[in-house]
């Protein structure tokens, strides 16, 4: 146990710091989100009706781009081959390292939600929701993430490649997050629906991921 | 002549060699044969001659999910068999995949422009077939990333088989949700509710469309198989020291 309690705290360290890639994430995301009007236009009621769907394609890209990093910056400095002989189970190790990223770059996306928010005169109940649907999926992001995260390791310059291999698994999660935030909003369809899928996509995707990621890792460094 | 010793590629070769020609004329001989029954088939009451898609349709929709089937297969061969030929059935496999899921969505297209007025419409169907056509060029892309195809293969397996659950979402897409596309009516509880007259000409075309990638698969696994001992004798080429001029 402190075995992988020390590879988390290495890891939210590592990230937090200059360079880590957390506070770059959030950073992206804001990026986005006000990218947005300047396409769209400054009308307030479509900004509103889109928002909940601008935040949570916000939130999968800075995922996306940060996730990156997960694992080929440990490939570059040796670490990953450790990890890969210590005893801790190599599943343990990978959802050990998806929980860090999740703490140092997905809860401070869920953090700027409702400064986002208020960007697309989102009200008060509508952030909310989008908050709630942002705390079940990205869990799922991340740890679906890892998955092609572990995959791009074996390549030289993953980057792109992984987006491509990511995104399709990624859909359910955007599709679900979306349905269970304009919900929320509209009030004709329930929201306990569409959530309680995103919450089951998020606990599978904790016991598949780190199995594949596992699986990945050890077949693509041998 | 079992798995284990179709596992020599040589002995895959020359089996092969004397297979594929067979294979192929029987090919041409149902697709002509369904074809012809195509053709000869009846107008549908309400859609007309344009129903006479569903014959190329349909058969391309079921072999774009037969094929990531059989690269899941090939797949688990790689990954917990270590099949020598499991990856070369699955690097072979992907770009024909590929292609039957693109003409299902292209027929598919040109189909629903008269039946539905529209030639694209974000249902369930139609977006889970978009997407394991995006798997489909995702994974093309991850073969060709990595240098080493050994390697490249296991990295694959794994992406093939996180991929496979799409397969049942695209088969019972048209009952869990509300789609436009039609829901089954061939392979369902109960039988299948399309006439005769349309259903036999279907069937021979799905069986002729099936032999149709049995026979490029091959192909295309012979093809990768000369691949990599070209590439193999490249190397030890480029390997060999250089004698200079004197």
């Amino acid at each position: 146990m402190t075995a992988l309690g020390a590879l988390i705290r290495r890891d939210i360290r590592i990230a937090l710091r200059v360079g880590g890639g957390a506070l770059i994430g959030v950073l992206f995301f804001l990026t986005v989100v006000v990218l947005m009007p300047f396409a769209l236009g400054p009308d307030l009621a479509l900004l509103a009706r889109l928002g909940p769907a601008i935040l949570w394609i916000g939130a999968l890209l800075a995922s996306l781009l940060t996730l990156d990093r997960l694992f080929t910056a440990d490939a570059e400095d040796g670490s990953l081959d450790l990890i890969l002989m210590s005893r801790t189970p190599l599943e343990l190790a990978c959802a050990a390292k998806a929980l860090a990223h999740w703490i140092a770059a997905g809860v401070p996306l869920i953090v700027a939600t409702p400064v986002l928010g208020l960007l697309l005169n989102l009200d008060g109940a509508a952030t909310l929701a989008v908050a709630l649907t942002l705390v079940a999926g990205t869990p799922a992001l991340t740890f679906t993430g890892m998955i092609g995260a572990a995959l791009a390791v074996t390549l030289q310059r993953g980057g792109l490649l992984l987006a491509v291999l990511v995104l399709p698994l990624s859909i359910p999660v955007l599709i679900f997050g979306v349905a269970a935030s304009n919900a929320a909003v509209e009030g004709q369809l329930s929201f306990s629906t569409p959530f309680s899928i995103l919450c089951a996509l998020s606990l599978a995707s904790l016991v598949i991921g780190p199995f594949a990621a596992a699986a990945s890792l050890r077949h693509g460094l041998d | 002549m079992s798995l284990s010793e179709l596992a020599n590629p040589t002995r895959f070769l020359s089996l092969t060699t004397r297979i594929l020609p067979w294979l192929a004329g029987l090919t041409a001989i149902l697709l002509a044969i369904g074809l012809y029954q195509s053709v000869q088939a009846p107008d549908d009451y309400q859609q007309g001659a344009t129903v006479k898609i569903m014959f190329i349709h349909v058969p391309n929709a079921w072999l774009s999910m037969f094929v990531w089937g059989v690269m899941s297969l090939a797949s688990l061969g790689t990954l917990v068999w270590r099949h020598p030929l499991a990856d070369v059935a699955a690097k072979a496999a992907a770009p024909i995949g590929a292609a039957f899921t693109f003409l299902a969505l292209v027929t598919g297209s040109l189909w629903g422009r008269p039946m539905w007025g529209t030639y694209w419409e974000w249902d369930a169907r139609l977006t889970s077939v978009l997407i394991l056509f995006l798997m489909y060029l995702g994974l093309i892309a991850l073969w060709r990333a990595v240098e080493d195809p050994s390697r490249a293969a296991r990295a694959a397996a794994v992406l093939t088989l996180v991929g496979a659950i799409n397969i049942p979402i695209i088969k019972f897409s048209v009952d869990w949700w509300n789609t436009l596309h039609q829901p089954a009516s061939v392979m369902k509880m109960g039988g299948s509710s399309l006439d005769r007259a349309f259903l036999i000409p279907l069937l021979v075309m799905a069986v002729a469309f099936s032999l149709l990638f049995i026979t490029l698969h091959l192909a295309a696994m012979r093809n990768e198989i000369l691949r990599r001992r070209l590439r193999a004798l490249q190397m030890l080429q480029a390997s060999k020291p250089v004698a200079l001029p004197q």
